[in-house]
């Protein structure tokens, strides 16, 4: 019974440290299906962490601290949405300005509250199933954050893969000219998915400083953002293969941690670098299909759209 | 298809769209100037001019995709504004485009689902589609991924696309350039019947020939002005010509003496490259001999694997067999560019802006990049020699009249006949032994292409080989003395141009000759290739 127990107790730290990464990758996916390259995950993300935070202090309620979040995120993709759709700015110099400034906008905001204890947010059971042993209280006892990051899954497939503004956000990816010259305004596309990655970002910031540590770190994104922006790349822009990508670095950062503790004879850098091996890895192998690759890949990815007239 | 030509409603229809003083201003070009046209309903109209001429402005304009700096659109005689490609479409108007305007990524009928409005299910569209196209004789498979399929079909899509659409005027800008003569005899059946059912079509091409064969009526534009209108059927090729460039177009004349084919300079034995991913063709045993003073045309439709050929002899793409590929008798299968270049060969892509030429640079630059190697004076002590670059340049752009606004101008301040005659140029002032060039004079106008065509002829007179690799047939019958055939990366064994009919090379384009087997003259060559 305790070993089952442990490895519940396991399973459910797995679940924290993928969320993040899922949160924020899915969110950049559909960025990127749409021909832009926002390398401002990690920038958006810290300053959802902040102002979450910050909102939630202030009111209390870590539900306003979430809305907080998302709005913020936002915020910070309409300034790069701005710079790079209206004036052409270049995509990854601005998407690396955005990470900078989200850095530095983050300490300078939270410095307030370094050391403060926050408001952490209660997990919802969902009655009945999570009364159900082992699974219920793994998948069916979590809180919102983790509910919204299958729901933005499913929905974000669906939505791209079975319907039409999916259809035209594919379509903005793959040969702006082609959809412009078809009537749809292309800006408008990118600005709506641009919006949509902010937000997601804000929201995986926000699971930061609500759940994972309920509290102001500086710089607590810790690269995640970047990991995010790679498993896009590697999961080839498709939301479940993104899915796996982060339950799988997820797995295996919990995983080494235990194996090191538990003395297992290997370096400790190299533990360290696994989960960022084993996900490329396995990623590369569920794309290795060539001209599947070649055909996910948004074929306008990162180049501005300059119209005609 | 002698009884169909020209069948339908010639005079009585309603006139469809009528423009009136049209006129587009870019900075200093005047690229429409004060332009009229009228199209009645049911008619094909023929929109005749050179490059440059305006054609694709006015066009733009009447879909919506410009907007006109003056002038009126009367539809059906009521004055409209077409703000948009969406307002067009909603008026009647369709486009086929020259450059397909569809999403790789997507299937065809996701393709056609975008340009429709909301509201009908894929399953329900893909129904249609099949219906229609079965209807007007162009087959689609709703479902296939566009990027897998060949140009050709991909021009089906976007002229489905348009009839799903219910248009009473579609726009067809160069529609045949991609098609075999069969499958663009099939394409004039389909137009003829949209235009007994009272659909007019805007016809643009550069094809006299199949313009007099099937178009009503036709309106010529020269320098951005409409300079007449005739009955393409009382006029000849040459008279419609004429009327476009506005004097006679020196004809091309191969010499005097016949081609006295000498060694061979280029040997392709066994040629077989594996295709680079998705987009790619695979090559296919591909044999060639190419002697001195003979012009050997490749013909095709595009994407049959010309530009890995092409890539193949000019070094681009390196070969595991060393033997492959021999220039003047060595075997440069894993050779580079320059080294081949070194034998005394050289190379004119396809792409000439960004392939032939760094947009970027300057026109002595750019002939830096590709001489220096073998014009070793280009470099002294490790010092790029400027002074004899540009001296070049004036040289190159002398004897092939380009024509630039200021002395060595960038290559992309360069209208693509004037950079193409500099490509060509730069190229053929080195007097090379072999000369490889790709679609030697697309979008070329006819004045630059009969001076590229004179040029490659003189070279082959002169003792040297040439393979022209071309997607126009009138082009490869002026050019060549042998004629080979690449279909879906296999090369069709070169036969004199006198026994190639144009309905013999458009069953070799579509994949239907003889088959490999029948040509024991690239398998004789084979035993001594090693």
């Amino acid at each position: 019974m305790s070993d089952l127990s442990m490895i519940e107790a396991v399973l459910l730290t797995i679940i924290t440290a993928s969320t993040p990464l899922l949160l924020a990758a899915i969110g950049e996916l559909v960025v990127e299906r749409s021909g832009v390259l926002n390398l401002g995950v990690e920038g958006m993300m810290i300053v959802g962490a902040v102002m979450g935070f910050a909102a939630t202090q202030a009111t209390g309620s870590p539900y306003i601290g979430i809305v907080a979040a998302m709005i913020s995120g936002v915020a910070m993709s309409l300034l790069f949405g701005f710079l790079t759709l209206n004036l052409m700015a270049n995509q990854v110099a601005t998407g690396l300005a955005l990470t900078i400034l989200g850095l530095g906008l983050s300490g300078m905001v939270g410095e307030a509250f370094i050391g403060q204890p926050g408001i952490s947010l209660k997990p919802i059971a969902i009655p009945v199933l999570s009364g159900i042993p082992f699974i219920g209280p793994l998948l069916f006892n979590q809180d919102v954050l983790v509910y919204a990051s299958y729901g933005l899954v499913i929905a974000v497939y669906f939505v791209l893969f079975r319907s039409r503004t999916g259809l035209i956000i594919r379509a903005v990816g793959d040969n702006h000219g082609s959809a412009h010259s078809l009537g749809y305004s292309v800006i408008q596309v990118r600005y709506l998915a641009v919006m949509f990655g902010g937000a997601c970002s804000g929201l995986a910031g926000a699971y930061l400083s609500l759940i994972y540590t309920p509290q102001w770190v500086e710089g607590m994104t810790a690269g995640r953002g970047w990991i995010a922006l790679a498993l896009v790349v590697f999961a080839s822009w498709r939301p479940a293969r993104v899915l796996i990508g982060a339950y799988l670095f997820g797995a295996v950062s919990i995983l080494q941690f235990h194996a090191q503790a538990a003395g297992i004879g290997l370096p400790t850098q190299l533990m360290s670098a696994l989960p960022y091996l084993a996900t490329i890895i396995v990623l590369i192998m569920i794309s290795r299909n060539k001209t599947l690759a070649k055909v996910n890949t948004p074929a306008c990815l990162g180049k501005p759209f300059v119209p005609d007239r | 298809m002698e009884n169909e030509q020209r069948s339908g409603p010639v005079t009585g229809g309603e006139d469809l769209i009528e423009a009136k003083g049209i006129t587009k201003r870019f900075g200093d070009i005047l690229a429409n100037d004060n332009v009229d046209l009228v199209i009645k309903q049911g008619e094909i109209h023929a929109l005749l001019g050179e490059n440059g001429a305006g054609k694709s402005t006015l066009v733009k304009i009447l879909y919506g995709a410009l907007e006109p700096g003056a002038g009126e659109i009367l539809w059906k005689g009521k004055r409209v504004s077409i703000s948009n490609p969406a307002a067009a479409r909603k008026l009647g108007v369709g486009m086929v485009f020259q450059h397909f305007s569809l999403f790789e990524a997507l299937s065809v009928v996701e393709n056609i689902a975008l340009a429709l409005p909301k509201g009908e299910k894929i399953e329900a569209l893909s129904r249609r589609i099949t219906e229609v196209s079965q209807k007007y004789g162009l087959p689609l498979d709703p479902a296939a991924l566009v990027a897998d399929l060949p140009v050709g079909i991909r021009q089906r899509i976007e002229i489905v696309r348009c009839l799903l659409q219910n248009p009473s005027l579609i726009i067809m800008d160069e529609p045949t350039s991609v098609l075999t003569p069969q499958e663009a005899d099939q394409l004039f059946i389909t137009l003829q019947r949209l235009a007994s059912e009272g659909c007019a079509i805007l016809y643009i091409s550069h094809r006299l020939e199949e313009v007099k064969k099937i178009c009503h009526n036709a309106t010529i534009m020269r320098h951005g002005r409409v300079v007449g209108g005739c009955d393409p059927a009382e006029e000849t090729p040459a008279s419609l010509a004429r009327m476009m460039v506005g004097g006679d177009v020196h004809d091309i004349s191969a010499g005097a003496i016949e081609a006295q084919p000498g060694d061979v300079m280029l040997k392709l034995r066994n040629l077989s490259i594996p295709s680079d991913g998705a987009f790619g063709i695979e090559l296919k045993d591909v044999n060639l001999d190419l002697r001195g003073g003979e012009i050997v045309a490749v013909a095709g439709i595009a994407a049959n694997g010309q530009s890995e050929l092409f890539d193949a002899i000019s070094g681009e793409t390196q070969v595991k067999d060393a033997y492959a590929v021999e220039i003047c008798g060595v075997p440069v299968g894993k050779r580079k560019i320059n080294d081949r270049r070194l034998l005394g060969s050289a190379f004119v892509p396809e792409e000439r802006l960004g392939h032939g030429a760094v947009p970027g640079f300057v026109l002595s630059d750019n002939i830096l990049l590709t001489r220096y190697k073998t014009e070793p004076s280009l470099i002294k002590h490790g010092m790029l020699n400027q002074k004899l670059a540009t001296e070049m340049e004036k040289r190159i752009t002398v004897s092939y009249d380009v024509r630039m606004s200021h002395d060595n101008p960038e290559a992309r301040s360069l209208s693509g006949g004037n950079l193409q005659k500099f490509v060509v140029g730069r190229e053929l002032d080195r007097v090379p032994k072999v000369l490889v060039i790709n679609q030697p004079t697309w979008g070329v106008d006819a004045g630059a292409a009969a001076l590229i065509r004179q040029a490659i002829i003189d070279l082959a007179r002169g003792g040297s080989a040439v393979l022209v690799i071309s997607q126009d047939l009138d082009e490869i019958y002026e050019l060549s003395d042998r004629i080979a055939v690449i279909s879906r990366g296999e090369l069709s064994v070169a036969e004199p141009a006198s026994e190639m009919t144009r309905e013999k090379i458009g069953l070799l384009m579509a994949g239907m000759g003889e088959g490999k087997s029948a040509s024991p003259a690239a398998k004789a060559g084979e035993t001594h290739a090693h």
